[in-house]
């Protein structure tokens, strides 16, 4: 974290940051218009939200969902492809079903969900997971294809069973796949919890900023929205990035 | 228990490989039939594509799709397996490496800083496979293969696409790791000179037959085998017909 933000990197990527800061605060002032605030009108409300406790509570609120829908996707997700990368029959005959749950819209997974198990949190976390598990599944799925044959035979050969395999042959060879369905995983769940907080839940990130929608409150949804994406690139820049660099460490 | 003089029974009357596009089926290995003595040190040699590796593939019981038998003289014969890449795995180091072979707990985990330095390796004990040379990678995995202390050893062209001075090292270090713990060894090469060198036995294998062709023993004394001209002489002996 400390490396990071003395690096060359950080410099560029807070230098380009700030452009962008003041390219949104001329064309704030150019315009002048009440949809459009100055980004020192979104840090006010930033700051009032924080001190009525309002921001924490409910960026807390959808974090904890986005955590939750994050892990069952994942490992529901990675069974499957596992499974499917393995076994070519089963691949054969669920290929057309991974399909279709791809290229079903997210809203109609979500919308299908209330209906069916009603407006309740288990609802709201099961359309989150339906959503991103085709993803991780075809992701890890073209890992488990990939698998070293040569490899195998070595823990055959020298009697490595199947726990001793998994942990020191298969799921070392996997890492760089489930690292890939993690990343993107991130954005894509959190994005689709938000959809979720909208349309069915009374607290959350989703649920302000449809609140704020009904009386035009552009500042408020700005400062949601930026809050979230700084909290979810701290997880990413202080959780994901170095665990991928702890299980890169073998590479040349 | 009764005494019993072969550590090894071959017996693959035929091994075929299922047909490719419009070619018919190759049958790779016929009539071989093998009693390997203990702690022979056997090599397997021929042309390229006869089926070396196939046989050593269907005795490390990789490979059970073929007609007739292998037996152990005992049966859980611990085997060891040295492949012609050293097949390592790149994200444990060295040590974890050689060290994997063993079971949890087994005593003779305790032998690995011995072992490390008997092969050279105690300075690169803790380095991935990838960052160190071909070199070592093979010593590393000839540390694998015999920590086991295994009942059969099979070796397959374990030196090849070396430098000449490297894989005469390694040819070293392998005859004083076998003359330390003489055990039972089946080694495909098709360099004659390193057969002559290493061998008690050597089998011809010929791709016509698909069989061995010729089951020579060689005689050569521990010390003949760094004399160069006696191991030139035998290797004439027994490739006479070429």
């Amino acid at each position: 974290m400390v490396e990071f933000l003395t690096s060359k990197r950080a410099f560029w990527s807070f230098g380009s940051l700030f452009v962008l800061l003041l390219f949104w605060h001329l064309c704030a002032e150019i315009f002048q218009h009440r949809h459009l605030p100055t980004p020192v009108a979104v840090f006010d409300t930033f700051l009032r939200e924080v001190r009525s406790g309002n921001l924490l509570y409910h960026v807390w609120v959808t974090l904890l969902r986005v955590a939750v829908s994050f892990i069952v996707a994942m490992f529901i997700g990675s069974a499957i492809g596992l499974v499917m990368g393995r076994l070519p029959n089963v691949d054969r005959f669920f290929d057309s079903w991974l399909i279709f749950f791809l290229n079903l819209p997210a809203l109609v997974i979500i919308v299908l969900c209330y209906v069916w198990f009603g407006l309740t949190e288990v609802a709201a976390i099961i359309a989150v997971a339906i959503n991103k598990i085709p993803n991780v599944a075809v992701t890890v799925r073209e890992g488990a294809r990939s698998l070293s044959r040569d490899l195998s035979e070595m823990a055959m050969v020298y009697n490595f069973g199947w726990a001793k395999t998994l942990r020191h042959v298969t799921l070392p060879q996997m890492a760089p796949f489930f690292a890939a369905a993690a990343r993107s995983g991130l954005s894509l769940v959190w994005k689709i919890v938000l959809v979720v907080e909208l349309l069915g839940r009374s607290n959350g990130v989703g649920f302000q900023i449809h609140t704020a929608f009904t009386t035009f409150d552009v500042p408020m949804i700005l400062a949601y929205a930026i809050a979230f994406i700084v909290v979810v690139q701290l997880i990413e820049i202080s959780l994901l990035q170095p665990i991928e660099a702890r299980v890169n460490r073998w590479r040349r | 228990m009764a005494q019993v003089s072969t550590a090894l029974e071959i017996d693959v009357r035929s091994k075929v490989f299922p047909a490719v596009a419009k070619r018919g089926e190759n049958c790779v290995l016929q009539n071989i039939n093998l009693q390997i003595a203990p702690k022979s040190f056997v090599v397997l040699t021929g042309p390229s594509g006869c089926g070396k590796s196939t046989l050593l593939n269907i005795v490390a019981g990789l490979d059970e799709d073929f007609d007739g038998s292998i037996r152990f003289q005992s049966p859980d014969a611990r085997r060891g397996y040295i492949f012609q890449s050293p097949r390592l795995l790149p994200w444990r180091t060295i040590e974890e490496n050689i060290l994997l072979a063993l079971p949890d707990g087994d005593p003779r985990r305790a032998n690995v800083s011995a072992m490390l330095d008997r092969v050279g390796l105690t300075e690169a004990a803790n380095a991935y496979p990838e960052r160190v040379s071909l070199g070592m990678q093979r010593r590393a995995s000839l540390a694998r293969g015999f920590i086991l202390e295994p009942d059969i050893l099979l070796m397959d062209e374990p030196f090849v696409s070396l430098d000449d001075p490297t894989a005469q090292d390694l040819r070293k270090l392998l005859i004083d790791l076998y003359s330390r713990r003489p055990t039972t060894i089946l080694f495909v090469t098709h360099d004659r000179a390193e057969a002559v060198m290493l061998a008690t036995r050597i089998l011809r294998m010929d791709c016509g037959s698909a069989s061995i062709v010729q089951d020579e023993a060689v005689r050569l004394g521990p010390e003949d085998r760094s004399d160069r001209s006696k191991v030139q002489a035998e290797q004439a002996r027994i490739f006479s017909d070429q």
